[in-house]
């Protein structure tokens, strides 16, 4: 589990949606780090097993940080940053393929 | 030194599907190969069984194709229960997309000779936009129509080569990588194979060493007239099912990627890439799905198809060299049932099977023409 | 084609370092970073990061305040948010931004994409909560985002002394540092003391900094010899054995778990360009080749920093400041006196940084059992792949990577085997008991990220279709149908 420090923060706050539920989150965040700071661990599930991932390297190479963001699916979350009204679910499994 | 009845040259899938086959009459096999990295079709391919559009002028190639998309049926289970391992073969029917209504009556008009040539045993059909959407709901409103049979499908070329190296395994065979065959010396009745790490002895010697062949043919009297043709394929994330029938450039595999090619190119010995070229792939798949749009791309490559002059496969005993065989062919995943059910028992003795009679090399020959 | 001087790719020391010395020669530099901000690993979110108390982070992080400010100066084309996702031999760049993809050539191309944490493949590895400890140090820099307790830290290595010294220093609590430095590395290490005598500096920094730790009364278990992550659907605990008390399993709760055992060269383009590799036995990685003043094999390629091996920031920039000049003069831009006379003293600079190299990488060595797993552990985190589907493999006769890649999707995933071609060459060899240069990589193919089709299609749009074609590359439109 994770959370902000409690410290002096200058930063805006953003807020985004994350599965119908609203974040008050930190500007220039990544979703990854503001989704972790919301105490939320699990991302994703596999489209091998649906076993539950969460962020393992912070710094695009892993691929175990994906979501859907704004519709899109398979974002990395570690690599996008946050925006006012965004929304982000769960990637679960496999993406699937809108018409 | 390791002696052997058949000492397969090659561990692509040609080499591989022959092995396995020899391994069931009870012989002592060997499989050489090189290393882990060489150029190996078999690697690189896109894991259609496909019987559409082959043999036009060679009927022979198409009843062979078909004969092998009937012991696909077969083959696959086979090696399920031999190995465990599932290969992922379907057999749903294909589908050849047409673009334009220019594209649908060429096409149309190409398969009808094919029919007629093979004497009405390949049988097609042609799909309107309509009769496509109903087969293919995911197909863009743009693509005119499409050619049909039901004979066409797919497989994991991977698992495929995978589970022919656990069966030949499994019947008591040897699969040596790191086994590059120098040269190939008769030795008493049998043949002497110089390798880097010390010669093999056997009786028998095919050689299926894909475009290796053309270097290796020759010290045995044959010849093949093989040159390499580059395809680049792209491969993307794991997505929900989508498609259930192959295309001849895209399908959906068995865990979930779409795989997208090919190009036809003559680059030599160079199996990279091109980006101008993967634009083109993907232009064109977009074309035909337009739903694909963010579909991520997670990979791409280039492999060398083992082409020969007219695209139909070469099967061949030496006469000077009795003992010594040569298979080369493009569609080694398409064909690896005839050749583990049918090539394989030919070589070990059986009577050859007569779709391939006029597949030599020979037929080569015949259209040189005679200089004064 | 637009056609650009010098491509820099990376925005960390080296990669900055060599754009502030190409911009002193007059050559107005591209440098491309797929990240928001400059910085690299080090000096990541430096000019943003919430935590302005200089203490937290440390003086080695506000060291590198100057080269993050040249970048704004109008002398370099810095272009943050840039992924570099193609790149070939004829020096054809492929960039995405946003969502539009783009590529354009350069005459002279210096690799900066620095290094990734070591694969740390355990059992419970994949849980949500186990986590690199780089990768907390990352949320640290640049969101003051911290593990709330209880956090445990395991492995060895500078950085993961380092990531607790600074959450202690930000008030985050440690419950414990599971350390997995085996006792013959102690004695490995004296025999590098020479150098550590002459990088006394750092040696000095580091006993502060353990000195510090054991301040803040952080329990500190040694010579760790198991480690499991455990938990339902997410780490609840983590369970360990010491070499001291081989039969009992210790544990402890934790909702994160951060793992570090050192970082290793980020070779991704290098491999995808085909050029050479070493293996670097003291390092346990691949090292792209490279000269002294970071010339690749591969011709106008340039390697710089800890992506060529690891000798952290200082030794980063001075590598870029070295490759930078080495393209200056390639481009004519720089003679062979001046040449001469700009790299003496850099590499004096850089062989008395790198004294202390061999030291820490004897002293700070991944034991075997954690680079080459048992049989239930998965080492290919995307597939699923675990040791024992590798181990099998290598039984049917696989002698490398790539052929066992083909058979069992091992390293076929979105990161492309970042996270297990480490782990896969050392299983392989040990297996066929081949040597790890006979055994190789994995040969890794452009998308270096993954890009959309529609991306893709685009990409090409600034090349004319008719000049493709004369090429014999559009083939692909008409069917062959030939498969
Ligand atoms: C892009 C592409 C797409 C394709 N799509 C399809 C498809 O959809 N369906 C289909 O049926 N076919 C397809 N193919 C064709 C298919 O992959 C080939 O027909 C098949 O792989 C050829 O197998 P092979 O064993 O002859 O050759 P390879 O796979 O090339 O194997 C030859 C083997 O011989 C070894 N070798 C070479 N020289 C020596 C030597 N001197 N000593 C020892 N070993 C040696 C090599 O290391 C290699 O392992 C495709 C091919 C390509 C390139
Ligand atoms: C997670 C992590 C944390 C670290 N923290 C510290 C620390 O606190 N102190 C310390 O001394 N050392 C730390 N290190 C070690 C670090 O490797 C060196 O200190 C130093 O940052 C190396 O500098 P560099 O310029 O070689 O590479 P880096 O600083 O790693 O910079 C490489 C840059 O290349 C970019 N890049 C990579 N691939 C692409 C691509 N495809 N397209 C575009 N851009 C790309 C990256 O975004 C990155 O900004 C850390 C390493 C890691 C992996
Ligand atoms: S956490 Fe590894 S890619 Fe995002």
């Amino acid at each position: 589990m994770f959370a902000y420090l409690k410290q002096p923060d200058a930063r805006e706050t953003v807020t985004i949606e994350f599965e119908g539920r609203a974040l008050a989150v930190r500007e220039g965040d990544t979703v990854a780090a503001a989704l972790l700071a919301s105490g939320v661990d699990i991302f994703r599930s596999t489209p091998v097993s649906e076993s539950p991932r969460g962020p393992w390297c912070m710094m695009g190479g892993c691929f175990d940080c994906l979501l859907e963001i704004d519709g899109v699916p398979n974002r990395q979350g570690c690599q996008i940053t946050v925006s006012e009204g965004m929304t982000v679910i769960r990637q679960q499994g496999a993406r699937r393929i809108s018409p | 030194m390791a002696n052997y009845d058949f000492a397969v040259v090659g561990g692509g899938l040609v080499g591989s599907a022959i092995a396995y086959g020899l391994c069931s009459s009870g012989h002592r096999v060997a499989v050489l190969d090189e290393g882990d990295v060489a150029y190996r079709a078999s690697r690189g391919n896109f894991g259609l069984v496909w019987v559409q559009s082959k043999g036009l002028g060679m009927p022979n190639y198409s009843d062979w194709s078909q004969s092998s998309s009937r012991l696909w049926l077969e083959l696959a289970p086979e090696l399920k229960a031999l190995t465990g391992i599932d290969v992922q073969h379907r057999r749903p029917g294909g589908v050849h997309l047409c673009h334009t209504e220019q594209d649908w009556l060429a096409r149309r008009e190409t398969l009808n000779r094919l029919a007629g040539q093979t004497q009405g045993s390949f049988r097609f059909e042609m799909l309107d936009h309509q009769a496509l959407a109903a087969l293919v709901p995911a197909i863009g409103g743009d693509v005119f129509g499409a050619s049909w049979t039901e004979m066409d499908g797919h497989a994991n070329p991977l698992y495929l080569l995978r589970a022919l190296h656990a069966g030949i395994a499994h019947r008591g065979g040897h699969y040596l990588q790191g086994s590059a065959v120098r040269w190939v010396h008769r030795d008493g009745s049998g043949f002497r194979l110089k390798r880097d790490s010390g010669d093999v002895l056997c009786g028998s010697v095919i050689l299926a060493a894909g475009l290796g062949n053309r270097g290796l043919a020759e010290q045995v009297g044959l010849e093949a007239p093989l040159a390499p043709n580059r395809g680049e394929v792209l491969i993307t994330e794991r997505v929900a099912p989508l498609l259930e029938l192959p295309t001849t450039y895209l399908r959906q595999t068995g865990e979930g990627s779409l795989q997208i090619g090919d190009s036809h190119e003559d680059v030599g010995m160079n199996d990279g890439t091109r980006t101008a070229v993967l634009a083109d792939i993907a232009s064109r798949a977009l074309r035909a799905f337009p739903r694909l749009k963010d579909v991520r791309i997670v990979r791409s490559w280039g492999a060398l198809r083992v082409m020969t002059p007219d695209g139909c496969p070469i099967y061949q005993a030496s006469e000077t060299h009795p003992g010594a065989y040569l298979a080369c062919c493009h569609s080694g995943v398409t064909l690896a049932a005839v050749h583990a059910k049918r090539l394989a028992p030919w070589i070990s003795g059986s009577a050859c099977p007569e779709e391939i009679i006029p597949l030599t090399a020979e037929r080569f020959h015949v259209r040189v023409p005679e200089t004064a | 084609m637009r056609t650009i001087p010098l491509a820099i790719i990376g925005a960390g020391p080296a990669g900055m370092a060599a754009a502030a010395t190409a911009a002193r020669y007059g050559l107005k530099p591209v440098l491309f970073d797929e990240q928001p901000a400059p910085g690299g690993q080090i000096y990541r979110a430096l000019e943003s990061t919430p935590l302005r108390r200089p203490e937290l982070l440390g003086e080695d992080y506000w060291h590198g305040k100057s080269l993050v400010q040249a970048l704004r100066d109008g002398a370099i084309d810095y272009r943050p948010g840039h992924t570099v996702w193609q790149l070939n031999r004829d020096g054809e760049v492929g960039l995405l931004a946003g969502d539009r993809a783009e590529l354009i050539r350069a005459e002279r191309i210096v690799l900066a994409t620095g290094a990734q944490e070591r694969p740390f493949p355990i059992p419970g590895w994949t849980l949500p909560g186990v986590m690199g400890a780089g990768a907390a140090q990352v949320l640290l820099k640049t969101s003051g985002v911290a593990a709330q307790a209880p956090l445990v830290l395991a492995g060895s290595g500078p950085l993961l002394y380092l990531v607790a010294a600074q959450y202690s220093r930000a008030g985050a609590a440690v419950a414990a540092i599971l350390e997995t430095t085996p006792r013959e590395n102690f004695r490995h290490a004296a025999g590098h003391i020479g150098g550590a005598v002459k990088g006394w500096r750092y040696l000095r920094k580091g006993l502060s900094l353990l000195k510090e730790l054991k301040r803040a009364g952080i329990r500190h278990e040694h010579q760790v010899t198991e480690l499991h992550a455990e938990g339902n659907g997410r780490l609840q605990h983590v369970r360990w054995r010491t070499a001291a008390r081989p039969d009992v399993w210790q544990q402890c709760d934790a909702t994160t778990l951060l793992l570090h055992h050192g970082v290793v060269p980020n070779v991704q383009m290098t491999r995808a360009l085909g050029g050479e590799h070493d293996w670097s036995e003291a390092q346990l990685c691949w090292c792209p080749r490279r000269d002294s003043l970071g010339r690749s094999d591969i011709e106008g390629f340039f390697i710089a920093g800890d992506g060529g091996g690891i000798g952290g920031a200082k030794s980063a920039a001075l590598q870029g400041e070295l490759a930078a000049l080495a393209a200056l003069a390639s481009l004519d831009l720089l003679d062979d006196v001046a040449l001469h006379r700009e790299t003496a003293p850099r590499h004096r600079a850089l062989a008395s940084e790198l004294a202390i190299r061999p030291f820490l990488d004897a002293l700070y060595r991944p034991g075997d059992r954690w680079r080459r797993p048992a049989d239930e552990v998965i080492v290919c985190r995307c597939e699923e792949v675990s040791a024992g589907e590798v181990r099998r493999v290598a039984k049917l006769g696989c002698s490398g990577p790539n052929q066992m890649k083909s058979f069992t999707r091992c390293g076929m995933g979105p990161c492309q085997g970042r996270l297990c071609g480490l782990t896969v060459s050392e299983i392989l060899a040990e297996e066929t008991g081949q040597s790890i240069e006979q055994t190789g990589y994995y040969r890794l193919r452009p998308p270096f990220k993954p890009i959309t089709l529609g991306q893709m299609a685009s990409a090409a749009d600034g090349t004319d279709y008719g000049q493709r074609q004369q090429q014999g590359s559009t083939a692909v439109v008409t069917e062959k149908a030939s498969s």
